[in-house]
């Protein structure tokens, strides 16, 4: 099936849609399109296709379009959505099932902070098997390399008064008792995700 | 005879009484000319309401009563049965409608009101004045039902009536019963399969003994009227002396001439002999005179020659019966729209109708329950199904919603993706229309279990490639638009009125619709009742329907026979036209303008002749009478013009 818009051509893609919907469990194939998605949605103003157009689209397969958006990268998964959907589609799980999927496919993201925000989120609970925030702060600045020298000084001055405030720890955390678990677990999702 | 007539006045709560005046119209009709009595009460229609009109009609000794109350449609039949109790002739007794008439449209004149109210009750006085007593006509009533169409709801009609213990004749247009319903490959949404619905039933019919079945038949003729309707019914011949063949089938093979199978849509072929589909449970071998190359001049006799039991008649003449029914059920079921209609699609066998995709589906089609396409015999792997095809569309076909086709398409959807692992059916709909029990949920398991793409909008362009058939269409939810290779295109055609329901209608003096579906009495209150009594519709001749809604609505159309022969005769209003055989110069016009049929012209006497038990009392011959001779039983033309007089002197 060839589906045709301005901007772009692409053949539907049968298994795509298969795959997403079978993975996240979203029961999407049920979206009647009524909208109320997109209505609740407190940053579809941010996004290039609102929530219910990546229903659609995930249910036609159009599998470029979807994961190049910027909608799956946006989303910030506060259940506006699920709770008012009347037929109860988890969109934040099809959000997340879309993110893996593109990570995996080796999909650039529209939204690169986002990507590297999560990757500098895990880091650390792969690491310790909890979050370290000064490691995934120091992290993400690094990763996102969009901040500038006043930027990075003023976050710096920050964090040492978060310090001495006892917000936030300087030395790494102790590692929980099931590290070496919590490890394999990233592991063999990482295995099973290739 | 000295007129002593009793008025009633009914306040009916405050319907009446809140606008008219009640005590003064009392006040105004109490000394009127030949009115002994006027009352009046809050609820006439009330046990206490009825039994003062009784008393007061023994007691005041009157010969004429008038009812100021409601609407006649409403209480007419309840003071009327209050007149014979009290020993007076029901047709003297008239009713005023103050309340239809006068209390409710006129809510803010009450003094204008009461004035209407008062002229009513006038004009009703002098109708009755010239009113003479009658007394209902008794009507024979033959218990005999006739079932024209054998498919899913003649078959059930006639089941009903047989079994309620009355004797049903069914006629049946093609050379088998079961109708377009034998020809499905399952129901939805419970995915039954046909033959195990329809068997038994066909079965029970066939050998019940109080039907009779005649099949290749038509109903000729039909005259009478309602308990005595007399029906000509014409069979055709089908060339084979039955109780000699013995479906030995050498003949089939011999036959030279191959055309399409009727019963498959024109996707398998038959001989010019042939035998019935196992489908409708008879085995008969018949001849088509329409293909036969003998019966068309030819020197050909191969069946003849080869027929080991000589069955062969190319002599044998069809027959005509007569007979007496008194109700007639029709069910001849519906058409399809011609696809033809969109030169387009016509011309590839790849893009088929509804009724041709059951035959592929069917176990027993075709195809042997394989799914492969017509053109090349591959099984398709893509299959797009494109709704209201002839319906709602005025511009190619009809305004109306088919009302199966949405459900059709996803029970079809479901046994192809169930049929072919790895095919993908893709369904172009305006909206999807799954109103009954079952039915929305059955849409949805097909999306989510079956995979079934839906898209919203319409196809603007199908064209062949290659083997392909390129599908162009648009998706109006994400706005984009959408091209499919498709290898199978199903369109859902509108269902619409059978080829021959108008002249059938005709026949039977019923009344047909602008698209030529045969018309229920009253679209609310006689859903399954004709204009003419005693006949009624049941199933798909009356309006596109599914399965249990037919059934609901032969159903309907069977108990109101049933209540009919559960009497012992039948009564006919007498208030009707006859003619004054004196004026009457024998012109025809009344004739002419009857809807009913009831006016014949006398051939000794040279009189118009009223068939009391069909008028209908409508009045249009009477209109017409160029020499005033036709009159009205209880409403001539004296009646209306002191009716006149009234209406008019109150507003001098």
């Amino acid at each position: 099936m060839q589906l045709v818009c301005d901007q772009f051509q692409e053949t539907g893609d049968p298994a795509f849609s298969k795959r997403v919907k079978e993975v996240s469990e979203s029961g999407l194939e049920r979206c009647y399109q009524c909208l109320t998605c997109t209505l609740s949605c407190p940053v579809a103003f941010a996004m290039d296709y609102p929530p219910h157009q990546i229903v659609r689209m995930v249910q036609l397969g159009l599998k470029e379009q979807v994961l190049r958006s910027s909608t799956i990268w946006i989303c910030a998964s506060c259940l506006s959505c699920v709770t008012r959907c009347p037929n109860e589609i988890d969109i934040p799980h099809l959000m997340d099932t879309l993110h893996q999927i593109a990570l995996h496919e080796g999909v650039a993201a529209k939204e690169p902070a986002v990507a590297m925000f999560h990757e500098a989120f895990l880091a650390p609970i792969k690491k310790y098997g909890r979050q370290y925030e000064a490691m995934m702060t120091i992290g993400y600045m690094l990763r996102a390399r969009q901040f500038s020298p006043k930027d990075l000084l003023n976050n710096a001055l920050l964090g040492f008064k978060m310090i001495t405030k006892r917000k936030l720890k300087l030395l790494p955390p102790h590692s929980i008792k099931g590290a070496k678990e919590i490890r394999g677990i990233f592991e063999k999702t990482e295995e099973r995700g290739k | 005879m000295e007129k002593r007539i009793g008025v009633f006045v009914c306040h009916c709560g405050l319907n009446i009484a809140g606008t008219v005046d009640v005590e003064q119209v009392v006040e105004a009709v109490k000394d009127y000319p030949d009115v002994v009595y006027a009352g009046n009460y809050i609820y006439m229609c009330s046990d206490p309401g009825q039994e003062l009109v009784r008393t007061t009609i023994r007691e005041q000794n009157l010969n004429g009563v008038v009812m100021s109350n409601c609407s006649p449609l409403m209480h007419e039949k309840t003071f009327r049965r209050v007149a014979t109790k009290a020993g007076l002739n029901p047709y003297l007794l008239e009713i005023a409608n103050i309340r239809e008439d006068v209390s409710w449209p006129h809510e803010n004149e009450k003094e204008l009101a009461t004035k209407k109210a008062i002229s009513i009750v006038k004009m009703a006085i002098e109708k009755l004045k010239r009113n003479v007593e009658l007394t209902p006509m008794v009507v024979p009533l033959h218990k005999r039902a006739l079932v024209v169409g054998g498919g899913i709801a003649g078959i059930t009609a006639a089941l009903e009536i047989a079994s309620a213990g009355y004797e049903v004749i069914v006629v049946e247009k093609l050379p088998y019963v079961g109708g377009h319903a034998a020809q499905l490959a399952g129901t939805f949404p419970t995915l039954d399969r046909v033959p195990c619905l329809m068997a038994p039933m066909i079965a029970k019919m066939i050998s019940h003994p109080k039907i009779k079945v005649y099949t290749n038949a038509e109903v000729d003729e039909v005259s009478g009227y309602v308990g005595n309707f007399i029906v000509k019914i014409k069979t055709s011949p089908s060339y084979i002396d039955e109780g000699k063949c013995n479906n030995c089938g050498l003949c089939l093979e011999k036959c030279p001439v191959t055309c399409p199978s009727e019963f498959d849509c024109g996707l398998a072929e038959r001989k010019a002999i042939y035998i019935t589909p196992p489908e409708t449970m008879s085995q008969k071998v018949l001849i088509d005179p329409g293909n036969c190359l003998h019966l068309n001049g030819d020197e050909c006799r191969a069946c003849e020659e080869i027929c080991p039991t000589k069955a062969i008649d190319f002599l044998q003449q069809g027959i005509t019966v007569e007979k007496t029914v008194g109700a007639i059920i029709v069910a001849t079921g519906y058409g399809l729209w011609d696809k033809k209609n969109i030169p387009e699609y016509e011309s590839d066998p790849d893009v088929i109708d509804g009724l041709q995709f059951e035959r592929i589906l069917s176990p027993s089609g075709p195809t042997g329950g394989d799914i492969r396409r017509p053109s090349d015999g591959k099984v398709p792997k893509q299959i797009v199904f494109i709704s209201c095809c002839g319906s709602r569309d005025p511009e190619h076909g009809f305004t109306y919603c088919s009302r199966v086709c949405c459900m059709y398409i996803a029970k079809q959807a479901v046994l192809y993706s169930r049929t072919v692992p790895g095919g993908q059916a893709y369904v172009f709909y305006m909206d999807i229309r799954s109103d009954s029990k079952g039915y929305e949920e059955f849409v949805k398991s097909a999306m989510e279990e079956e995979r079934v793409l839906y898209l919203r909008g319409r196809v603007s362009k199908l064209f062949r490639d290659g083997d392909k058939i390129k599908v162009w269409g648009s998706d109006t939810l994400s706005g984009k638009s959408v091209e499919i290779s498709a290898d199978l295109v199903i369109m859902a055609t509108a269902m619409t009125p059978r080829e021959g329901a108008i002249a059938l209608a005709r026949k039977l003096n019923v009344t047909v619709d602008a698209i030529g579906f045969l018309t229920e009495a009253h679209p609310k209150l006689q859903p399954v009742e004709t204009l003419t009594t005693g006949i009624y519709l049941a199933g798909t001749v009356q309006w596109p329907r599914d399965i249990p809604d037919s059934i609901a609505s032969t159903g309907g159309a069977v108990s109101k026979v049933l209540s009919m022969f559960s009497r012992k005769e039948l009564l006919h209003e007498p208030t009707i036209a006859w003619p004054d055989e004196e004026v009457c110069s024998g012109c025809g016009i009344c004739a002419s303008v009857c809807t009913y049929n009831a006016i014949e012209i006398d051939p000794i006497k040279r009189v118009a002749k009223v068939n009391e038990a069909v008028c209908e009392s409508c009045g249009a011959c009477i209109a017409s009478c160029p020499s005033g001779a036709m009159r009205h039983k209880n409403w001539n033309a004296r009646q209306f013009m002191d009716m006149i007089d009234i209406a008019t002197g109150a507003y001098v």
